[in-house]
């Protein structure tokens, strides 16, 4: 008994002592964190200092989606007067709602949710907290304090496709595909669009994994459509895994989102980037001065500079990589021919006249395919 | 010196709590050094956690809104786990809870909602309970381990739902996006604070009742039943019992199908009351979180009701936490797992009791 209690009060001093290690290096922090001033309580007066917030579906981890949206958050919190923070990996659905809540409640005066399925949530909290400013990111839904925003990424993309038709020698180009929605299709269809505009021959293949990131699972879909003979690798999600499938087999690869050519120095032609710095400090200002208003759709392009593409890899000759620049300077005078007609689907029957330039409620509700890509929307 | 473990006789009764809370204490010990390494501060990190989980009304309310899933489907593993029989199809019952909820509530949307609620639970649990149920069937006629087959189906489950909800189900109006159109208002359950005319409990719904009833049936059919008496004998092995003559195939499909009801339920509950509408994003891993919850709380009612709520609030306040401090998302998971592995370690020494013993002066070498 007396060597259980001996052995048991053992315990509890190691217990103890571990727990006051932690605690003495707690205090040092703590008196750290006392210097700066408290997070002003729940709606409390503004003192001047805009609070921004945001929502972002994965991880911000070093490249992709999220990360893209991360950086424009850094930009924001360099502007004067400005404090952000942001709650990273938030599943899109109930937990969603709450996140957005907390921070509408926290006394943040701006809220961006970065991610189309934070949608119906975004405008659920909007209606609670008719102060506090919403910013959804690609989405359709709009309200009295939300509007929504999205970049045309597939200015960017038509330009990577150029490089793509031009660099395959199979003329078959693999698509990793993230979700059948509209924003992905719009991406594949302007891709292709590219493609085909200085390789008519080439097909783009596309399979669908359903996945935002899941780095190994989008790599076994890239080796999938390698087997097949494609010989570059073009992709949506976020993780670089079919970039490295490309380099694996010594074929090329084209990146989205950020900048990939560190994850396939070999294989990476280019990527289709984000630039949200612009979007964001934009909205700030309006928000700071008193402008800002609801019910708006803001759909910027390259003209504003929030989409653009890599610098090109060391493989991509120089008379290919003029072609693309000369065609992106048209991108960003503001002029944008991507989705002018004749524009045929997959079954050769025209969807958009020629001449027709396709209304933008077109191409956000955007569910065929174009001539060209092998491939089911479902 | 030796190390003596020996086995205990029977449970220590207070012992439990002191075993538990020294985890859980030990558990988040680590969990500040993890914070101090990382250059946040430890103490305040915890203390914005326990603010943000604990802190006001709305986040205990929060938490308890998360709970409901993960309480109700870890009761529907926990039934099968008394027989050891090991469900892990939890999340694609859930699934299939959600569908069927969701076709009751498309097909009969005129219905009011009297009638199309109890339509859209019923739907939803005979769904969860087929998918419950052909993993039982599978091992009861082809000898087929369970533990893959209902893995398995959970798979196939979500991308039944997937299909549904890409394809048929979509809503014309969603701009081609996965979800179906909003459920009429008879198919969505409602809000307590506005039926009790309060703010207070706000965005409580009524699903949250379905938590007692369930765990209420699950106690009294477990110790008040024969049925029950024998499910347990049939846990202490398959041979045993069909020596006994107990119905083993019986309570096979029995635990089976009422576990995937319970996990139809939590599906329908989490379809109908929190998104108001079918879609892909309704699958979050709470059939894979029950799991843990019904290992934490040993298969106990109210252990799991509480295991449920506290895992629940730990997610809630991480996000505080995350907000507050900008720690990484993971951390969450991290300190998830420290809690778990903390709390299992610690059952080690509720069946074992370990002793150091010095070498008696006569059994000492000369």
């Amino acid at each position: 008994m007396k060597q259980l209690s001996r052995t048991f009060g053992a315990l509890t001093l190691t217990l103890a002592l571990g727990l006051a290690l932690a605690l003495t290096g707690c205090e040092k922090a703590a008196d750290k964190a006392a210097d700066k001033p408290a997070a002003p309580a729940a709606q409390g007066p503004r003192t001047g200092e805009l609070k921004v917030g945001f929502v972002y579906t994965s991880p911000v981890g070093d490249a992709g989606y999220s990360w893209a949206h991360d950086q424009g958050r850094i930009a924001v919190s360099k502007m004067e007067g400005v404090k952000t923070s942001f709650v990273e990996a938030v599943k899109e659905g109930a937990d969603s709602e709450r996140v957005i809540e907390n921070m509408a409640r926290g006394g943040y005066d701006l809220v961006f949710t970065t991610s189309f399925g934070f949608m119906d949530p975004t405008m659920k909290v909007a209606k609670d907290f008719p102060k506090v400013k919403f910013m959804h990111c690609s989405g359709f839904k709009a309200g009295e304090n939300v509007s929504n925003y999205f970049g045309r990424i597939y200015q960017a993309r038509y330009l990577t496709g150029m490089v793509a038709g031009s660099m395959t020698k199979s003329n078959i180009i693999g698509y990793v595909a993230a979700f059948p929605i509209p924003e992905v299709i719009r991406g594949i269809n302007a891709f292709t669009l590219g493609v085909r505009s200085l390789n008519p021959k080439a097909q783009v293949r596309v399979v669908w994994t359903k996945t935002w990131f899941d780095p190994a699972l989008e790599k076994d879909a890239a080796i999938s459509l390698l087997d097949v003979g494609a010989d570059v690798i073009a992709q949506h999600q976020d993780s670089a895994g079919p970039q490295e499938a490309a380099q694996q087999r010594g074929k090329y690869s084209i990146g989205y989102n950020s900048n990939m050519a560190s994850f396939a120095p070999k294989a990476h032609l280019t990527s289709a980037v984000w630039n949200w710095a612009p979007l964001y400090e934009a909205i700030v200002k309006e928000v700071r001065e008193g402008t800002w208003t609801g019910n708006r759709a803001i759909w910027w392009g390259m003209d504003k500079g929030i989409v653009d593409i890599a610098p090109f890899g060391p493989m991509v000759p120089k008379a290919l990589q003029d072609k693309v620049l000369a065609q992106k300077a048209l991108f960003v005078k503001g002029e944008d021919k991507v989705f002018v007609g004749p524009i045929k689907d997959q079954g050769g029957q025209v969807k958009i006249a020629a001449g027709v330039k396709a209304e933008d409620k077109d191409l956000l509700g955007m569910t065929w395919f174009v001539e060209g890509v092998v491939g089911s929307v479902q | 010196m030796i190390l003596i473990v020996s086995k205990r006789e029977a449970l220590p009764g207070r012992g439990v709590l002191v075993v538990y809370l020294g985890a859980l204490a030990l558990a988040l010990g680590l969990c500040a050094g993890m914070l101090l390494l990382a250059g946040k501060p430890a103490l305040g990190g915890l203390a914005v956690l326990f603010q943000g989980a604990f802190g006001q009304a709305h986040s205990l309310l929060d938490a308890l809104l998360k709970a409901i899933p993960i309480f109700l489907c870890s009761l529907g593993v926990a039934l099968c786990f008394r027989m050891q029989i090991w469900n892990i199809g939890a999340e694609g019952q859930f699934a299939l809870g959600a569908v069927g909820a969701t076709w009751a509530a498309l097909s009969f949307g005129g219905l009011p909602g009297a009638l199309l609620l109890p339509l859209m639970f019923l739907s939803a649990m005979a769904l969860g309970a087929l998918w419950g149920l052909i993993p039982a069937v599978l091992r009861l006629r082809l000898g087929v381990n369970e533990i893959i087959s209902s893995l398995m189906l959970n798979y196939v489950g979500i991308l039944v739902l997937e299909y549904l909800v890409f394809g048929i189900w979509k809503d014309p109006a969603s701009f081609g996006f996965p979800m179906t159109s909003e459920f009429p208002a008879g198919a969505q359950i409602g809000r307590m604070g506005a039926s009790l005319g309060t703010g207070l409990l706000g965005k409580l719904h009524w699903g949250l009742l379905a938590c007692p009833l369930a765990g209420l049936a699950y106690s009294v059919f477990l110790g008040r039943t024969r049925l029950g008496f024998e499910l347990a004998a049939c846990g202490e092995g398959e041979r045993v019992a069909r020596y006994a003559r107990l119905p083993y195939g019986f309570l096979v499909l029995l635990v089976m199908g009422l576990g995937g009801a319970l996990s139809g339920l939590a599906g329908c509950i989490e379809t109908s009351a929190t998104l108001g509408r079918l879609q892909p994003t309704v699958m979050v891993g709470y059939g894979y979180t029950a799991i843990v919850v019904a290992w934490l709380a040993r298969l106990k009612p109210w252990p799991i009701a509480f295991t449920a709520f506290l895992l629940a609030a730990l997610r809630v306040g991480v996000e505080a936490m995350q907000l507050e401090l900008q720690i990484p998302a993971a951390f969450g998971q991290i300190m998830e797992g420290a809690i778990l592995l903390c709390v299992l370690a610690g059952q080690f020494f509720l069946t074992y009791s370990v002793r150091l013993r010095r070498p008696a002066p006569s059994e000492a070498p000369s």
